[in-house]
Parts: C-alpha cells; structure tokens; sequence
C-alpha cells in the first residue's frame, strides 16, 4: 500500500538515512521502532512530504508517488499524529474537528447545528463525550488526542502515522485508543505506529520494522520476534549489557547511609492549591523517589525546591543551611540542580552548541574579570562529553540537531558542572531511547554512589521502583506516604496511591 | 561525495543569511566606481562614514537586546535627551556634558530594563514608553528651541580628524571592536545569547536572568546617549525635537539585514556594521543619480523584505 524503496537521506554531517526500504500493506498496524537518532522522525517526515528524499523512491498504492508538502500527503490520504498535539487550542472542539472542511448550509454560512451534532456523533465513536462547544484547550491531553485522530481519520486517511501516540495518555485512554486502532484496522487502514513501550507495540502491532543509525536492521512478523531479539536488535548490543544492576545494589547504598544528616530537607512546602505542607529529607548517596499521579504536585515540589516555583510558606535547607525563600540563582548557589520535565522548552537552549549548553551555568568559574576561558571550557566540556557519552559530531554542534537522549544527557552534564549536592530530575528518561535510558539510569546510580543526593520524578513505575531507596508518595499536593526498604514496590506504590484516593 | 551535493542549497541559503550583506555591499561599491563620478574620493567616503556612524553606534546596542529576543525604541529618545542635556552643562566642561548624558542614557536604560525584567512588559511596549516620554522630556528641558554649540573640545569630537580619520569614526569603530569583543568573549556576552534562546531554561539553569536583561537595555541605551552626543557634535547644534528622529528604525533595519535573527539568540556585530553600511551606499548611491526619497524608501523596503526572507530559513529547522 505504502511503500519506501531504498530511501536515503543526509543532512550535514548526519546521514539520517541509509538505504531504507520499508513496506506497510493495508490493514496492518506496522510498528517502527529504533533508538532516537536511528531515523523514525526522518523517515516519517519522508513519508509526509516535510522531507524529500535524496535517493530512492516512494510507492502509493501500487504507483511512484512523491509529495512536495505535507499537504500534498494528506490530499493522498497520509495523516499524521504528532506526540505534541496539532490543533488550535483556543477553538471548540467541534471547529478543531471540522477546520478547513466546515459544513455550509444553503446560504453558504457555517452550519453550526450539524457541525455540532457529526461531531458529537463522530467523538463518541472514540471515547469522547465532552460538549463539542468547548474550548479544545481546556478538555485532557488524551481527549484531545482523539479528536486529533478523529480528525486525522476524517479526512479519508488511507494510511494513519502514529508519532508516540501514548506518550501523554492514562492507561483508560490507551485503551480507547487501541479500540479505535483496530476499528481502523478492520476497515483496511494502514497504520505506522511509533512507541518506545514494548508491551504497546505487542498488544497491537502485527508487523515490525527495526531501525538503527539510519538503516532497517529488521523488518517482519512481530509475532515472530522475541522480546529481548527486539531489543538487542534496536540497541546492536546484547540484551545482558542492557540490563541494569537493579534494586539490590541500591538499597546497599541507602542503609549505609541512614545515619548521615540529610543534605536537602525540605518542610512544609505550601502553594495555593498545588503543594500543602509537603516535607521530606534526602541523605547524601540516597534516591527518593517521589511517586503519585498526574498532577500530584511532583514537578511544581521540585520546582519549587529549585526556586522555580512560588512558594506561600515553607523552607528548603541544603545541609543544614536555610535557603530562605529560594531563587533559581540562590538554589544553584547551594547546590541544588534541577533538571526539568521539559526538556525543549525548559531545558536545553536548541540554538547554542553542545559546548554553550555545558557550560552555561558555571561560566562565572570558568572565566577571569568576565573574560571567559575557552581552554577552561573546554576541559569542562571533554570531561562530560566523555563521562555521559554524548555524541555529537563536535562540541560546536547545535544541541537541537542532536537527538532526544543526547540533548537530555548535555541537559545533565550542564547541571552537574555545577557540583550540585542535591540533584531534582523530572522524568529524566521521558522520550529517550532505550540504550540512553539505561545510561542515564545507571548515571543517577553513579551519582547517588559518589553521595550526592537524588530526587527522581518518574511516571515509568518500575524506574521509580528500581530507582529510588524510598519513595515519598503525593496525591493533590499533599504526601501520602512513604514507601521505605521493603515496601518499595510497584504494588505498595499503587496500593498508597489508591489509599490516597479514598482518602 | 553525496553528502555535500545534499547540503548544498541548504549551505547556500545560510551562506546567503550570513555573508549576503557584504556580497551587496561589495556589488554595490563596484557599481558606484564605474557608474558614480566621484564615488572614489576621499571627501565622498568621508562624509559617508561620518553620516552611518551614529546609526552604528545605535545599532550596536539594538543587535544586542535583539540578541535577548528583545527591542528597544527608545533610542531615539535617548539621543534626543542626551543632546538635550549637553548645552546645559556644557558650560562645566566637555567632561561633564559627556557624564550627564551618559547618565542619561544609564538611567533611560534601568528603566527599560526593570519594565522588561522585573516588571515583565513585552520590551516593545516597554520601550515605547519611553520613546514617546523621553522625547517630550528632552523638549521640555531644551524649552523646544535650537541651541547652539560653540565648545571647541565638543566640536573637535564631530569634526575634528585624528591621523586623517575623523574622530567619529574613530569612536565609531572602537565601540563596534568592545561590543563585538563583550559578545564573543565576555561571560555577559554568553548569557545574553543564552536568554535570548531560552529564558525559562537560562533561568532554571541558575543565572541573574534580571541583572543580565537590565545591563544590557544599559549598555544600548549609553550607546545611544553617545550616538547623541555625537550627533550633537557634528551639527554644532542641539535640537531636541530632530536629534535621532527615526533613528530606532535604521537601527532595527541594519541589524536585520546584517543577519541577526528577531527571535534571539545569536548576535552578529559585524553583520550589523555591514548592515548599516549597506542601507547608507544604498541611499547615496540612490542620491547620487537623483532618485526621489521615496523610491529610496522603497528600495529599503526591498532590502529589509529580502533580508527577513533569507533569514526564515533558520526557523525552520
């Protein structure tokens, strides 16, 4: 139905893809799936007419196709759903769903009644029952991922590319999901489904096609691969390295350490309506996690911390010593980095280079009388570049060119330039791959070994499990427990969520 | 050998961004040696560089707040006020009439700055303010008349020449050196660019976002008090309602067409210089064959439409 025949793409100094062929029959829900950097955007920008291929060709329904614009795909029936949602937030639903195609009565004005009502009718058929009048903006992040599927299915999609369509959804909403992908299925739709949760791509998925540095290192029945196969196919390595030490060697760490004064206590943090007398202590070499669900009050906790977020009442002691009302400038200054949830808009700054990016916060001590020392620099730069194995293809490489492990490990290496005590990471392995996964992973172990402290915000419950010595659980903003030793597992961690919630 | 065919036009359009401005200059120069009499004198490069100079020097100070995905508008003003507050001390020395409209400048600057960092005004209305104010400041304090400027040291500083150079020039081309050094070089300069690509991040990542923000609408606004000066200098005169009028334009327009992209982050000191040397050619040249003002007005335009068009494709990726 769809087919890419041996594609090739460079751009400067990346060959993103290398002779790519790739074949979606109709009716099949064909996962793609590589580490990031292996050439799944690329190819899927391909596929939509954002790129042109340098080499190679594509084939739709049985004749060459090319499409200069993402228009052009779409006229074609090629549509696309973004991880970051593509609609206009501030319009109803009902407009979202029906832009560019409103229906007109006879006077040709916009027919609102009808709008209303096929869009009622369409949403229900995806799970959707919030009044089709209100603001896009205001419903869920899921829901209003389905009326980008909605939409994206309407406009007589023949082929459906799904870009990490979960990312953002709660288990419930995933489910829907999948019940609309195999209604899609049954109706001869061919869809391109990008995940990086494996017990996803299994549940749904019927052919898989393996991408590593920009060349297809399998593609074939998923049915006829194992797991640990995939994995070890993605990742060129083998499933053993991947493997992280687990809980063990972390709790050895912890009780070592119990006795030691607590190098961040925070007590009785209070804002508005998202944090209520939120307090805990973190010990030198310890991970804690803090658990809870979406809109707990994890990130606003952290940000807080870090002086990124106002705060009614409360303090923040870095080894003992009072921060007194903290400021980011303040909070760095004691020690404290903070690494945030996200990482594009909060994080990195795409436009400087690798290098910039390292030594961003720590130029002060890295210069005289405001004079900045490229040697001094670039010492900084090597030893992390080095230690968290970033690859660039040099330090003046633009960090938004790089990919999402990579941008996330220079995010790191800037806080840690710092000789921070205490390290907040939000959702540290959100959107990376697997093998940058377990490096930043086995980092934080590194990290808390070397006794520094670590407070780990991870939606991934078994990250959090592994990864934390103790975890101080949230819901609304307020501590619902904590998990400690033994109790540290996933279902303790649901069970105290749940007891939360009865609450 | 496939790689850099692939590259190619997307090489091009970023050479274009970056070095285009100095291909016009040079295709514009050749033009006026063959085509202008008298383009190749001495006199004439000399009033030319005499007359971009002060647009230089303000355009020096916007590349800078631009680079923090900022504008400022008052520049103008500050010019104005600058020149306003010379022949009242001009009487205390050449030294003093400096200091007070450098103070000037200092204080327009905290002012914008504060507005933008702590207040958190968008910099175009918060520089509007004081577009608007600064101008009816300095007219109230001149009481709306000309007044002349007999001081011999100020007039040296606008007419008078140093090893054959005139000093404006001079003063001109050291200013271009310290900013383009305090970009490159300078922890200050790094943070600016830092902010101008992602604030909320710079901020997280620890540094005086504020204090950066407020030095640098500072450093642009003494930059214009000393365009003001200057301007004052050279026209014997102070006139507080025509010192820098419009002057925040072509300063706008010369960093543009030098490269520097509105959305921040990146600062090209030379590409700005280069800027506004090339909208000077081009108005002269444009004088030179008895063109009407407006048709140079619309060649301008042309100029800044294709220099925002080559510099599109930045955003793009």
């Amino acid at each position: 139905m769809l087919e890419v025949i041996d594609v090739s793409k460079t751009f400067p100094g990346v060959r993103a893809l290398d002779h790519v062929s790739f074949t979606l029959n109709q009716g099949e829900v064909h996962a793609l799936v590589g580490e990031n950097g292996a050439g799944k955007s690329t190819l899927i920008k391909v596929l939509t007419g954002v790129y042109q291929p340098d080499d190679g060709e594509l084939r739709y329904q049985q004749q060459k196709a090319q499409f200069g614009t993402p228009m052009d795909a779409q006229h074609a029936g090629i549509s696309t759903i973004y991880q970051e949602v593509n609609l206009v937030p501030l319009m109803s639903v009902a407009h979202n769903l029906f832009l560019g195609r409103e229906p007109r009565n006879r006077l040709g004005l916009l027919d609102e009644g009808r709008m209303h009502r096929e869009a009622r009718e369409i949403l229900a058929g995806y799970g959707v029952t919030a009044d089709v009048r209100r603001q896009l903006g205001t419903l869920a992040l899921g829901e209003q991922q389905m009326v980008a599927l909605a939409r994206a299915v309407m406009i007589d999609a023949k082929v459906v590319i799904m870009d990490e369509p979960t990312s953002s959804l709660e288990p419930r909403e995933v489910a829907t999901l999948f019940g609309v992908i195999r209604d899609l299925h049954s109706r001869g739709i061919g869809i391109i489904y990008v995940s990086h949760r494996l017990d996803e791509l299994y549940q749904i998925c019927d052919a898989v096609t393996i991408l590593r540095d920009g060349k297809v290192v399998h593609t074939g029945k998923l049915t006829d691969l194992e797991r640990i196969r995939l994995v070890s196919l993605m990742l060129g390595r083998e499933m053993s390295e991947v493997r992280r030490e687990g809980a063990t060697a972390f709790s050895g760490a912890a009780t070592g350490d119990t006795g030691a004064a607590p190098v961040l206590r925070a007590s009785g943090l209070t804002s508005r309506t998202k944090l209520h007398d939120i307090s805990f202590e973190v010990r030198p070499g310890e991970v804690v996690g803090l658990g809870g669900l979406l809109g707990a009050g994890r990130s606003e906790t952290i940000k807080a911390i870090g002086g990124a977020y106002p705060l009614d009442s409360g303090d923040v002691q870095v080894n003992g010593v009072d921060l007194k009302k903290p400021t980011t400038v303040r909070a760095v200054k004691a020690g404290i980095a903070v690494q945030p949830e996200d990482r594009k808009a909060e994080g990195i700054i795409a436009g400087l280079s690798v290098r910039e990016n390292i030594a961003l916060a720590v130029l002060p001590q890295l210069s005289r009388l405001g004079l900045v020392s490229d040697s001094k620099i670039d010492a900084i730069v090597e030893k992390y570049m080095t230690r968290l194995r970033i690859k660039a293809s040099s330090p003046d490489q633009l960090v938004g060119d790089l990919s999402g492990g990579n941008q996330q490990k220079v995010l790191l290496a800037r806080l840690l330039a710092t000789g921070p005590k205490v390290l907040l990471l939000d959702e540290p392995t959100r959107g990376i791959d697997v093998g940058a996964k377990a490096e930043v992973q086995s980092l934080i172990d590194e990290l808390a070994a070397e006794g520094l402290g670590v407070v780990l915000v991870s939606s991934d419950a078994e990250e959090l499990i592994e990864g934390a010595d103790r975890v101080v659980v949230l819901r609304d903003g307020v501590v619902v427990g904590v998990l400690t030793g033994a109790e540290v597992t996933t279902e303790d961690l649901m069970a105290t969520i749940a007891a939360g919630g009865n609450a | 050998m496939t790689t850099q065919v692939a590259a190619r036009p997307a090489v091009n359009l970023k050479g274009l961004s970056q070095y285009g401005v100095y291909l016009a200059i040079l295709l514009l120069v050749l033009y006026n040696i063959f085509f202008t009499p008298y383009f190749l004198t001495w006199s004439n490069l000399r009033i030319q560089l005499i007359q971009v100079a002060p647009i230089v020097i303000v355009a020096l100070g916007m590349a800078l707040v631009i680079g923090t995905e900022g504008i400022d508008l008052s520049v103008g003003s500050v010019m104005a006020l600058a020149a306003a507050l010379i022949p009242l001390y001009l009487g205390y020395g050449v030294v003093a009439a400096i200091i007070a409209s450098v103070l000037a400048g200092v204080a327009v600057g905290f002012i914008n700055g504060v507005l933008v960092a702590r207040v958190g005004l968008q910099p175009i209305v918060a520089t509007l303010a004081l577009f608007v104010g600064g101008r009816g400041l300095a007219v109230v304090i001149t009481h709306g008349q000309l007044k002349d400027v007999r001081n011999p040291d100020l007039i040296y500083l606008g007419s008078g020449d140093l090893l054959g150079i005139p000093v404006l020039v001079w003063v001109a081309a050291a200013l271009v050196l310290v900013v383009a050094f305090l970009v490159r070089r300078t922890v200050f300069g790094r943070r600016l660019l830092a902010i101008g690509g992602n604030r909320p991040a710079t901020e997280l990542a620890g540094l005086p976002v504020k204090r950066v923000l407020i030095t640098v609408y500072i450093v642009c606004a003494v930059l214009a008090s000393i365009a003001g000066l200057l301007s004052v200098a050279r026209i014997q005169s102070s006139d507080a309602s025509a010192v820098g009028l419009l002057i925040e334009l072509s300063a706008i327009t010369a960093v543009v067409v030098g490269g520097t992209p509105l959305t921040g982050g990146r600062v090209r000191v030379l590409g700005t210089v280069a800027g506004a040397l090339l909208m000077q050619l081009v108005i002269a040249t444009m004088i030179k064959h008895n063109l009407q003002p407006s048709t140079t007005e619309m060649v301008q335009a042309v100029i800044i439409l294709i220099a925002v068009y080559v510099a599109r494709e930045r955003k793009t990726r």
